[in-house]
């Protein structure tokens, strides 16, 4: 990793262990946690999407959908047919895995709105699945008493103790986004969001790599889900619509699509205004989401950080002027 | 000059035909391009110049015909197995990937060197970090030899034309290919800047490589190739060194028809 | 009755279907003019349905002046969509007018939340009486008021394209926008009449739909997305074959309903959508090098 970025996840892991501690004692806030462990939760699905849609260009509106799948495959494994949850995760991931693989394919041939509509309408598909199946989705209503996660046997009863298993794994996907995008790899998605032919021309296998992002992303998308499942212990299909695309969405761009801390930022922050903040307004979600994800596209389209001064922050082209003085 | 050695050939067309819907761009085109030579496609606008770039390099699969490159047949190829073959271009309009860096992109062109995936990326298995410092000095060897070494740093976008077309070169050259296709190269480029170019051809051509130029230049063409195939209207008009080109009545016809 | 089933589905089918030709055209107007896919267009059908329940339940306008209102309050957000968002985003990546269109339709979703709640609201069908047996099988008079003023809408928007000069200038612009400039053609103001256009075109097909299925805050979605598909089917930018492709696209759905299962009713359009971007996305109609050509 560049030295800019291990000093920036130093602080952030410092920080981020010494939250709960700081946050606990004063009644007015100490619900905070519960409120990060959704932000962190939610971040393992926007890493997912910034590498998929910040680094290599590809929209995907499907995400709720992939979350849902790994939200309802553990919890069907977990309280329908027994499964111990870690297990029933993995389970989740591969058939996760498997969905994106197929649906890939043919979607990641396809180019800027075709592709957005087709993972929109994936992404309906999904949620219609999981509202029908009553037998085994419990439909509308949904499932509950679902088993929580233990880990060696003892059982992860607190808020705290969600808090650090999620923020680890947290650090641990960010640590792997971050090798990846500096790396060829890094590169070669760069590459094909902004000149695929040219890619394509300089051996850069792209519908291969688009469709291993693809998948990642549902890969993460779906272990954030069986994850949400375990925390919440309950379920319905209500959770993994199309509104909830759209917010993983703004959170990543309102962060800075091509900035894995951007999307982090853009996370914690669209999670606290959507548990906290707007929970009062409730009817204006919808009204302040969309203003927000406008006014971010319009007139920020790199997220909130690039109002962040250069210097302070690690970033991939640095635009000087000429050394050798020509015009 | 080299002279071209008949025998082999590093690039066979066999009777290469494409159509678009009703539109024949080309009509079964049959020709051999000998290895470490400058071959140069030229013709009037809509030849059919671009269109037989296109083919070669996978981006269109010819309507009917094949095509060999070494021997091996490429037509049914994807454009990236074609790349990872040999074969390497540069775009009519400057294809550079403008937000990275002008080192990034000729980095980009050592993608195909190596073949670490995403989990031996992600996980910086043991390796790595020597793979990025070798891709990296590599590539600051190719901007040396292009003449942009002093400008690795800036963003590709933030180049004059002139030199961008020499970085889509760089970058071309840094996949190591052993048939590279210009197409346009000089285009929009200013006479000191086109004497540059027609000069880093030449060398490139020096150091082993077989390039394939569209160009309309013609004084740059004469200069520099070591053959010429003449297109129009989707057909070989005439082949045959600059000298028997220049001269060649059919050729001149051809392009005082198109004015 | 076998036979009275089938003819029951296929007048709901083809009833339907119409509305998503509507809302396809609608689609197609925009994208025909500039290439961008207008992600908000179905939330034009939902405003639509909501804008004339407005008028007839709380201002009490009878049915044809709540059907202009709604539809000229529909082209007044169309206007105000394409003047004060899109214009500005013209030169923005694909990826950025996406999420633009995303984002407005969002915008309208919540607006129409705030002012209409989470109910469903019906109107009263156009023309009293109940249904009309035709070889036993009953047909809502709302059905034939629906196909009735979807054709009439198909055929002036024909004459528009074809003999107007505005339409054959917004033609133009599909094809070059830069010719079209020089030669005089305000391409400008295509784009904004294309905006209205299809906005009120969406609007029609929601207050035509709502006497028989009701309209609610968020059916913009599916509808869109259903419109999408019947857009993409018939290939994007051809009229004829959206309107084809809608009536195909109605069909299966209710084969589907009257068949199969009512719940999975949704999903069929949309896996039709899927498998015509997938395996055809030039559509029945469309060419593939058009197609192949086209700016994404």
């Amino acid at each position: 990793m560049q030295r800019k970025d291990l000093r920036i996840l130093l602080g952030t892991i410092l920080c981020l262990a010494a939250f709960p501690w700081l946050v606990q004692p004063l009644k007015a806030v100490s619900h905070y946690v519960d409120v990060m462990v959704f932000a962190g939760i939610f971040s393992l699905v926007t890493l997912g999407l910034s590498l998929l849609m910040g680094y290599a260009g590809q929209i995907s509106l499907a995400q709720a959908a992939f979350f849902g799948i790994g939200a309802y495959t553990s919890g069907i494994l977990t309280s329908r047919l027994g499964w111990d949850p870690w297990a029933a995760i993995p389970a989740g991931a591969g058939l996760a895995a498997a969905v994106a693989w197929l649906v890939g394919i043919p979607a990641l041939r396809l180019k800027g709105h075709y592709l957005a509509m087709a993972t929109l309408g994936f992404g309906v598909i999904v949620h219609i699945i999981l509202a029908e199946e009553v037998e085994w989705t419990g439909g509308p209503s949904g499932m509950v008493d679902i088993p929580g996660l233990k880990i060696f046997g003892w059982k992860l009863n607190s808020e705290i103790a969600w808090y650090y298993l999620v923020w680890g794994v947290v650090l641990l996907t960010l640590i792997f986004c971050f090798h990846v995008i500096h790396s060829r790899i890094g590169r070669a998605l760069r590459a094909i969001h902004e000149e695929e032919v040219a890619a394509e021309a300089m051996g850069v296998p792209t519908a291969r790599l688009k469709l291993q992002v693809f998948v990642i992303s549902a890969v993460l998308a779906s272990v954030a889900g069986s994850f949400y499942n375990h925390y919440v212990t309950c379920l319905n299909p209500g959770s993994f619509n199309l509104m909830w695309s759209m917010r993983f969405m703004l959170m990543v761009m309102v962060g800075g699509m091509q900035s894995l801390w951007g999307t982090l930022l853009g996370t914690v922050l669209l999670t606290f205004v959507g548990n906290e903040w707007l929970h009062v307004f409730a009817e204006f979600e919808m009204v302040v989401y969309g203003s927000l994800l406008l006014v971010v596209a319009l007139f920020l389209p790199k997220g909130l950080v690039s109002l962040i001064p250069r210097r302070l922050f690690p970033s991939s082209a640095e635009k000087s002027s000429p050394k050798d003085g020509n015009p | 000059m080299k002279s071209p050695n008949g025998d082999s050939s590093i690039l066979e067309l066999a009777e290469v035909r494409m159509n678009f819907g009703g539109v024949a761009a080309l009509k079964g085109i049959r020709y051999r391009v000998p290895p470490g030579i400058v071959q140069a496609v030229i013709g009037p606008n809509g030849a059919g110049k671009t269109t037989l770039f296109h083919c070669i390099t996978g981006l269109l699969r010819p309507t009917d015909g094949e095509i060999f490159f070494r021997g091996r047949r490429i037509d049914d190829l994807p454009p990236h197995g074609i790349a990872r073959m040999g074969i390497s271009r540069t775009f009519q309009h400057v294809a550079l990937f403008k937000e990275m860096t002008v080192l990034e992109n000729v980095m980009l062109g050592r993608h195909p060197r190596s073949s670490r995936g995403f989990l031996a990326t992600g996980l910086r298995l043991p390796g790595m970090r020597r793979e990025e410092r070798n891709i990296r000095e590599r590539s600051l060897e190719y901007l040396d030899f292009v003449g942009l070494g002093l400008d690795a740093d800036l963003a590709a976008g933030a180049l004059p034309l002139g030199k961008q077309k020499i970085l889509e070169i760089a970058r071309a050259l840094a996949t190591e290919p052993q048939l590279l296709l210009l197409d346009e190269p000089a285009g929009g480029l200013n006479m000191r800047e086109t004497e540059e170019l027609g000069t880093l051809i030449r060398r490139i051509c020096d150091q082993g490589t077989t390039l394939m130029l569209v160009e309309h230049d013609m004084n740059l063409v004469m200069d520099i190739s070591d053959r010429i195939l003449v297109l129009h209207y989707g057909e070989t008009l005439a082949t045959g060194s600059p000298r028997e080109i220049k001269d060649h009545p059919r050729v001149i016809e051809a392009y005082l028809g198109e004015s | 009755m076998i036979t009275t089933d089938l003819l029951q589905y296929t007048i709901s089918g083809v009833t339907i279907g119409v509305i998503y030709a509507l809302v396809a055209i609608g689609y197609n107007i925009v994208y025909n003019v500039t290439e961008i896919i207008n992600f908000a267009q179905g939330e034009f059908v939902m405003l639509g349905g909501l804008l004339a329940v407005f008028f007839v339940g709380s201002l009490g306008f009878p049915i044809p002046l709540a059907f202009a209102a709604a539809v000229a309050g529909a082209g007044i957000l169309g206007f105000a969509m394409e003047r004060f968002v899109i214009r500005r985003a013209r030169s923005a990546s694909v990826l950025s007018l996406i999420i633009i269109t995303i984002a407005l339709s969002i915008l309208l979703k919540g607006g129409a939340m705030l002012g209409w709640g989470k109910d469903p609201y019906s109107l009263p069908a156009f023309s009293r009486g109940g249904p009309i047996m035709a070889a036993g099988a009953a047909v809502q008079p709302q059905a034939l008021w629906i196909l009735a003023i979807s054709g009439l809408v198909v055929g002036a928007l024909t004459i528009f394209f074809r003999r107007t000069v505005y339409g054959k200038a917004m033609l133009a612009c599909a094809d070059n926008p830069r010719a079209a400039r020089m030669v005089g053609i305000p391409v400008r103001r295509m784009v904004l009449l294309s905006f209205i256009l299809s906005a009120s075109i969406g609007a029609a097909a929601g207050v035509i739909i709502t006497p028989i299925s009701l309209m609610e805050y968020d059916r913009g979605a599916l509808l869109g997305l259903k419109g999408f598909g019947a857009a993409a089917l018939g290939g994007l930018g051809q009229f004829f074959g959206a309107l084809v492709a809608g009536v195909l696209l109605g069909l299966a759905e209710s084969f589907c309903a009257g068949y199969l299962s009512s719940g999975y009713k949704d999903a069929v359009a949309l896996v039709i959508l899927l498998l015509a971007l997938f395996f055809k996305p030039e559509g029945l109609f469309g060419s593939r090098e058009a197609a192949k050509l086209k700016r994404f």
